[in-house]
């Protein structure tokens, strides 16, 4: 059930269009970032005790 | 129990892995909720038409694009003062969710802007502090990546960060400091005197406000835990060089 937008639907589905392009965009790099440091620093910190270990 | 307890890296790991789900999902809960009430069961204004539902993506990012500098500048007085940290990475985590609603504000503002004034970008003060806020997020953000010592970049980019807060607050104050241009003056504390905003808009509007107050805050706690892990990292991969 779209509202009824009349003359102005450009104006409205491209600001709420941009929005969630840009706040998908927001989230997605931040939680890809996230879960690819805590990667990196798992892997370096299994490295140091392997190391200290061996 | 002090928050300066937060300034130490492992206790914010700690206290943020658990508060960070119960903020994401309440932002998550408030945007879907404010949006779609914004979008689908608001009435069109009787002057500006459809056009009004922009307010409930509109306002909400404007006013967090302005909060989100204050709070860099009162992260970055924290670094000055104190040099904790966690304070200076979380004005970094900051800067580019900040950048990313003042876009978001600047674009839907153009969307509107065309239908109701005729033009898509006008030099109004209002427009042009956003735009220089914009800018000087861009600039914030290329410094810290610009400067190689971490406690360096830190004290540069919290002097930006104070230079840059007189734009902040301009873009708040803009309309009242020059009283001219094409930007409306904020009606959202008008509750109570003349022409206020409808209940109709008021209430979804509220809703959307602390939907994107709780994002923000969610994902400014994700990327400083991403910003101390990397810290860490660096620090793990020097020793790691200096063993041989």
């Amino acid at each position: 059930m779209m509202p009824e937008l009349g003359k102005y639907a450009f104006a409205v589905l491209s600001s709420y269009g941009a929005a969630l392009v840009l706040l998908a965009g927001l989230v997605g790099l931040t939680l890809w970032q996230g879960r690819r440091m805590k990667r990196q620093l798992d892997a370096a910190e299994a490295r140091l005790k392997e190391s200290s270990n061996g | 129990m002090s928050i300066w307890e937060y300034a130490n890296p492992k206790k914010f790991m700690q206290t943020s892995a658990v508060v960070v789900p119960w903020v994401a999902g309440f932002a998550g809960l408030c945007l879907v909720t404010g949006l779609v009430w914004g979008f689908f069961l608001t009435p069109d204004d009787y002057k500006q038409g459809s056009t009004v539902k922009i307010l409930f993506v509109h306002v909400p990012t404007a006013m967090m694009a302005i909060n989100a500098w204050i709070m860099m500048l009162v992260a970055s007085l924290i670094w000055l003062v104190r040099r904790h940290h966690v304070s200076a990475l979380a004005a970094r985590a900051a800067a580019p969710v900040g950048l990313v609603f003042t876009m978001i504000a600047l674009v839907t503002g153009a969307f509107w802007g065309q239908p109701m004034w005729g033009t898509w970008w006008a030099w109004d003060p209002r427009l042009t502090s956003f735009l220089i806020l914009a800018l000087f997020y861009l600039g914030y953000i290329a410094l810290w990546s610009a400067v190689e010592d971490a406690d360096t970049a830190a004290d540069l980019t919290a002097v930006l960060c104070m230079v840059g807060s007189v734009f902040a607050v301009l873009s708040r104050y803009a309309v009242q400091f020059w009283n001219q241009g094409l930007h409306q003056g904020a009606t959202i504390m008008k509750v109570g005197e003349k022409d206020p905003l409808d209940p109709a808009y008021y209430l979804p509007l509220l809703v959307c406000i602390a939907g994107f107050i709780a994002l923000f805050v969610a994902l400014v706690l994700i990327r400083t835990r991403t910003e101390i892990r990397a810290r860490r990292l660096q620090s793990l991969l020097a020793r790691e060089r200096a063993a041989g």
